[in-house]
């Protein structure tokens, strides 16, 4: 499997159509259900991440095959103000906008590889990936 | 979008079968609040056997209404949260702690019928 699709992110809505686009790909590449819910997961919190604090974005998807594994990466992107601390945000439990402050600390657990590019007044790049075992 | 709420005596139920966007979440609080105001409910039951995704949003909405039900002298408990989404909310860091919840819908009426007796 060689594709790339995107969800662009611009109303709230969005965040579901993006989770549910994931799952549907998820299930293609033969994740089985607990991996789908949390691939659903990690892209309604980084699509919601895009909604909430840069207004708009996209979220990708790609099917990954190598000679002995399969997995999806997922990669969102925004233009927003940018993140000044990152490992503030990865803390458990901070939050600038009343939520949990489970975002992004929870990603990093549910997915097997994590990584964020972030740079102020230009964007966020946030890059996961998960395999199936 | 709106989440239908039934009366059953002094209960209310609520099963959500819909992929559950913010604003349908928001406006499910609010809907939820009014009815317990106006039907003088004591117990809620809502289920979640067909809810395969909580994010960490819905996470607060579910838990918020609990505790605001709470307030207002109403016991709310969760039911039928799917294996998957359990795995996926501890994952998260989310723990729920003060929820009450049970296996389904049967079960969550036992637990409301014995913590309203208590």
């Amino acid at each position: 499997m060689d594709f790339q699709s995107c969800v662009n992110i611009k109303k709230e809505w969005d965040i579901v159509g993006a989770r549910q686009l994931g799952r549907d790909i998820s299930r293609k590449i033969g994740f089985g259900t607990v991996d789908q819910a949390r691939i659903a997961t990690t892209i309604s919190e980084l699509a919601r991440n895009i909604y909430l604090y840069a207004g708009t974005g996209k979220v990708c998807f790609e099917a990954l095959e190598d000679m002995n594994k399969k997995g999806i990466r997922i990669v969102a992107t925004d233009d927003g103000p940018g993140i000044q601390d990152i490992s503030q945000v990865m803390e458990d439990g901070f939050t600038t906008s009343g939520g949990l402050g489970a975002g992004l600390p929870g990603v990093k657990r549910l997915m097997d590889s994590f990584d964020i590019v972030s740079t102020e007044e230009e964007g966020t790049e946030i890059s996961v990936v998960k395999w199936l075992r | 979008m709106r989440i239908p709420i039934l009366k059953l005596h002094n209960y209310l139920l609520i099963s959500i079968q819909i992929d559950l966007d913010d604003q349908t979440a928001i406006q499910f609080q609010e809907d939820l609040l009014s009815k317990i105001h106006e039907s003088g409910a004591t117990g809620v039951v809502i289920d979640l056997t067909s809810v395969d995704i909580i994010d960490s949003f819905i996470a607060k909405v579910l838990g918020d209404v609990v505790t605001m039900s709470d307030l207002m002298g109403a016991k709310v408990v969760l039911t039928g949260i799917q294996p998957a989404v359990a795995m996926t909310l501890i994952d998260l860091g989310i723990h729920l702690q003060d929820v009450p919840t049970a296996l389904d819908l049967e079960q969550g009426l036992i637990k409301l019928r014995q913590e309203l007796e208590e």
